[in-house]
């Protein structure tokens, strides 16, 4: 059978999170992950959620299977500019962008002040 | 780890929590991975009790459990703080035991390295979230600090109300960048150290006397 190429980008609203307990999200980004997705959230997560989300994802990692994941949150001022996503999604928001992909397909993930890049690779 | 057992391991911490002289405070170290954790608690213990607390190591993730040091007393000016310290495994969001095969270790012992490892960082991510009064906060100051792993640590750390202290290790190199350390985190109080060497170890412990005690 052909392997199927590309890579599938989920961009996650603020309110399709919102709706979701802490441990649904994780589950939510790990499940995405999993699948090769990379998953872009339009309001990050809690501290508290980031913790659980790094304490899961060890749980889950297994040699030549799942390495673990690349993140990068990106903070919004307040200042009320809205960016990129905001304007995608039609709303404003203060929160912070966040990208999650897996280790074993981001090349690299960078951020600098108004960018977050990702190179990754097809499987 | 079995449900109940970690029910148990719960309630005998929340006992123990209980039970324990009030001003007794559970520091934990923290940081990425081979930031030099483990020389700093092994400094510290060294210099108050006479014991290590664990081997070092230049191979990341020589930590693999958290490992605690009880009633470590500081003395200063007069004073006595006293203070469990607790060494965790460096936090990271991946394991690739490939990355240990580069150490020159089998691939049999580099997986099971990176099991341990990953167990090791949901225990240190577990701790911060219930365990710690305090964080000493740990990164080689010879490496970027703008990575979002100190930056999510930090964040879960100043969420829960922690008193904490920024150590810009590995001074004695001279790679050493300390100002880039202060700039990334300016809004907590940052020193600069050789947990290895011992140098400005006095003005740590001063800190950590004002800071936790």
């Amino acid at each position: 059978m052909r392997q199927r190429e590309g890579v599938q980008i989920d961009l996650i609203s603020a309110e399709r999170m919102a709706e979701l307990p802490s441990m649904e999200k994780v589950s939510l980004i790990l499940d995405g992950v999993h699948e090769g997705k990379i998953v872009v959230l339009e309001d990050g997560l809690s501290p508290d959620e980031e913790s659980r989300l790094i304490e899961r994802t060890m749980s889950q990692i297994s040699p030549d299977e799942f390495n673990g994941i690349e993140i990068e949150t990106y903070p919004r001022s307040n200042a009320g500019d809205a960016g990129f996503l905001d304007r995608l999604m039609g709303r404003t928001s203060t929160s912070k962008l966040t990208v999650v992909g897996p280790a074993n397909q981001i090349e690299t993930l960078h951020k600098d002040e108004t960018v977050i890049s990702a190179l990754v690779s097809r499987n | 780890m079995g449900m109940i057992t970690e029910l148990r391991n719960s309630i005998n911490r929340t006992l123990g929590r209980l039970f324990a002289d009030a001003d007794q405070k559970r520091i934990g170290i923290y940081g990425p991975p081979n930031a030099g954790k483990t020389t700093l608690a092994n400094r510290i213990a060294r210099d108050w009790t006479g014991d290590a607390v664990g081997p070092e190591s230049q191979i990341p993730h020589e930590t693999r459990k958290t490992r605690r040091k009880e009633n470590v007393e500081i003395e200063r000016d007069g004073k006595t703080v006293d203070i469990d310290i607790v060494d965790t495994p460096g936090v990271t969001t991946k394991v690739d035991y490939e990355e240990f095969m580069d150490h020159d270790m089998e691939e049999e012992d580099a997986i099971r390295r990176s099991r341990e490892a990953t167990e090791g960082v949901a225990e240190a991510m577990h701790w911060l979230r219930e365990d710690v009064d305090g964080v000493l906060y740990v990164l080689d100051s010879t490496e970027d600090p703008f990575t979002q792993v100190n930056t999510m640590l930090v964040g879960i750390i100043e969420s829960r109300d922690l008193p904490v202290l920024i150590l810009a290790n590995k001074t004695d190199l001279e790679a050493s960048n300390v100002k880039r350390i202060g700039d990334a985190f300016p809004q907590h109080r940052m020193l600069s150290m050789s947990a290895l060497e011992g140098d400005n170890m006095d003005e740590v412990y001063d800190a950590i006397a004002e800071t936790f005690g």
